[in-house]
């Protein structure tokens, strides 16, 4: 396509160049060489032209300027044809809904996906299992359970990886690795509920003086309170052990029943543990969200004042929303920890709260099975790229794309990609809203309020 | 006979500004009483103060012959007062049935009655049941927001301003309404601007401005009074 365009050098390329589609053309060419040029090998001092030659004369530019000519061509088929694509793709977005509408194909739909979870990893290489248990499993809890907070009560909580920290530093006191031991030793099993308390006190503690503020301050509190917890966490270097970290958190074991069975630092176990329990977690969660809790916090979240008129405590069910993700995320840091057996107040950034702020957000607020697909889906892709001949990428540089890619997908999608029906129904609602307050200034709208 | 609700001498402050300047007030079984009163005289503080949602520094708040001054609002809506916001808040998102369920949150068990209660005065919203409350025209959300709070069996209604921003038609079927909703043994206590509807309505009617009651009596009263009439009811004084 690309030859075509440019090689014609006659008159007529000089007419085709006045034509908008041409200069659209060559601006999505041109896109596709700077995304070229951002994504290839970087310069240095010593060679300060390096990344920009590397960028360039590498077959890769081809790979990105092909790119760009696809989307333009896109573009063009949808300005060309805008209303027939438009039907079709909203045919074929809806279909995957159409086809699981009612609940039992939904928990087809379910259970093949858990069929596959469980038989498909035993295949996969090592590489791809400690994928899928240290990317994928434990960010699938951390993100069920930040969508609880952010999803379901519409709460922003940037220090959400301050709990996984708490989680992660109980399993390692109450397992004795920490320079500060415990009255008794615990099995990694009996601190589950240890580091779950832990992290549900915490934040109970954090949530109930500062719920009573409203959405941006509460933002500001959790995210000073994510700091505050990992300065602390390496600065009280004689209980945790700081930056250095320490070792020898035991894995999980089980000897009870005549069963002995202990978990060793090979993958495949510990994903069915975690699979086990995000099962648990997500079964537990789908019914909170039918529940009368789950309800009022679908309330607290749409209109804290209206909450409060029909009688909703709204700042118990704050704290409550707020401690579960908490407890949640403590639970995750507790897997995490005894399965890699060491912990670092360096793994708890603010980077790794935004992350999975990020990946509920993608998968979609509020919706279960969006915040399992995007967790899974945005901890997969970038593995798989990293390596990649072509789009491989600095593992520094990623979160640069996470944040385009999070942009696109609010252009284009903001829903997410599995999203809630309700959800779908607020953003639908959101883009009548124009239409309807352009109606009401019309003559209709009194006659159907009168309407019996 | 006590009043069902009594307010004495009550005083409420946002920050250094006295909103309402010892405002006593007492509404009985089975009325309707209205508050009117100019912007800023103190007519919605006056009911959010009812509701629990402000405090008040000095004076007492009696429902039933029991203080409720400095109860949290849910625990208000759980004792039988019922609060129809300014602005009427409906839940835009969640359908009309949802959002009547919403507003039977305190009881739990069947809310079959409740709703046949609301249906029954309100028909339009059996027939929108399954549309989102947003999407109702603003006179099917006033009867929304008065359906909701009815759910929970309110012995004492709250209304803030329904006449908000609706056309002169469906104020007026929102009042007969309400003198329907008195039927049914509610009493309502009124807040309102519009002055001709609300003593149209009312048995007796009580005038802020600044934060204090400044006149009082039956709505006939009232309504034939000559500052009432210049003051809210528009009228040249002749």
């Amino acid at each position: 396509m690309s030859a075509g365009t440019t090689a014609t050098a006659s008159a007529r390329a000089r007419v085709l160049w006045r034509s908008p589609e041409a200069r659209r053309l060559a601006a999505w060419v041109f896109g596709g060489l700077v995304l070229a040029l951002m994504t290839g090998p970087s310069g240095s001092q010593a060679a300060p032209v390096a990344g920009f030659t590397g960028s360039l004369f590498h077959p890769r530019v081809l790979v990105f300027v092909a790119l760009g000519v696809a989307l333009w061509a896109l573009s063009f088929v949808r300005a060309r044809y805008g209303e027939r694509v438009r039907e079709t793709s909203v045919h074929l977005t809806r279909l995957p809904a159409r086809l699981v509408r009612t609940r039992r194909a939904r928990y087809g739909v379910y259970l093949v996906v858990l069929v596959f979870a469980v038989v498909y990893p035993p295949t996969l290489s090592g590489f791809w299992q400690e994928v899928l248990v240290d990317q994928i499993g434990v960010f699938v809890l951390l993100a069920i359970g930040l969508n609880v907070v952010v999803g379901y009560a519409g709460l922003l909580d940037l220090g959400y990886i301050a709990f996984y920290a708490i989680g992660a530093y109980s399993g390692a006191y109450w397992t004795g690795a920490l320079p500060v031991h415990p009255p008794f030793h615990l099995n990694p099993f009996f601190v589950i509920p240890f580091a779950i308390a832990a992290a549900m006190v915490a934040g109970v503690i954090l949530g109930a003086p500062t719920l009573r503020l409203r959405g941006d301050y509460l933002a500001i509190v959790t995210l000073g309170f994510g700091e505050i917890i990992q300065i602390a966490a390496t600065n009280l270097q004689g209980v945790t052990g700081g930056a250095e970290g320490v070792t020898g958190v035991p894995h999980f074991s089980v000897h009870a029943l005549g069963v002995h069975y202990a978990w060793t630092l090979s993958n495949l176990p510990y994903y069915y543990l975690l699979l086990g329990f995000v099962v648990l977690v997500l079964f537990g969660f789908r019914a909170l969200e039918d529940s009368r809790v789950g309800r009022a916090f679908t309330a607290v979240r749409e209109d804290e004042v209206a909450a409060e008129a029909v009688g909703i405590n709204v700042l118990k069910y704050k704290v409550m929303a707020f401690a579960i993700g908490a407890s949640t995320s403590g639970f995750a840091g507790l897997l995490e920890v005894s399965k890699i057996g060491f912990v670092t107040s360096q793994d708890f950034t603010v980077q790794l709260s935004i992350l999975v702020l990020v990946l509920v957000i993608f998968g979609g607020m509020g919706s279960l099975p969006g915040a399992v697909a995007g967790a899974a889906f945005l901890q997969w892709v970038p593995q798989i790229l990293r390596q990649h001949p072509l789009f491989g990428y600095q593992p520094q540089d990623l979160y640069i794309y996470l944040g385009a890619l999070l942009v696109v997908m609010m252009i284009f999608r903001p829903e997410g990609m599995l999203p809630s029906r309700r959800r779908k129904r607020e953003l639908a609602l959101a883009e009548q809203g124009i239409g309807t307050a352009d109606a009401m200034s019309g003559s209709a709208d009194p006659a159907a309020g009168v309407a019996p | 006979m006590t009043a069902l609700l009594e307010l004495s001498d009550v005083e409420v402050r946002y920050g250094a500004v006295r909103a309402l300047r010892g405002v006593s007030l007492e509404v009985r079984q089975g009325e309707i009483v209205a508050v009117l009163g100019s912007n800023g005289a103190g007519k919605t503080t006056t009911l959010r103060t009812v509701s629990g949602l402000l405090r008040p520094v000095g004076g007492q708040v009696r429902f039933e012959g029991r203080r409720i001054d400095g109860t949290p609002p849910h625990r208000i809506v759980g004792g039988g007062i019922s609060h129809v916001p300014e602005g009427r808040r409906i839940f835009a998102q969640m359908s009309v049935l949802e959002n009547l369920e919403m507003g039977a949150f305190q009881r739990r068990g069947s809310t079959a009655d409740e709703l046949e209660l609301v249906y029954g005065l309100f028909p339009v919203l059996k027939e929108r049941r399954r549309q989102a409350g947003g999407t109702l025209s603003g006179g099917e959300q006033q009867m929304l927001a008065i359906g909701r709070a009815l759910m929970s069996r309110p012995r004492l209604l709250l209304l803030d301003e329904p006449s908000m921003g609706l056309a002169p038609m469906v104020v007026a079927r929102i009042f007969t309404i309400l003198a329907d909703i008195k039927r049914t043994g509610t009493t309502l206590l009124l807040v309102e601007q519009n002055a001709a509807q609300a003593l149209a309505v009312a048995d007796r009617g009580y005038v802020l401005e600044t934060g204090e009651v400044v006149m009082s009596g039956s709505a006939a009263d009232l309504a034939g009074d000559d500052r009432i009439r210049a003051a809210y009811l528009g009228e040249a004084l002749t």
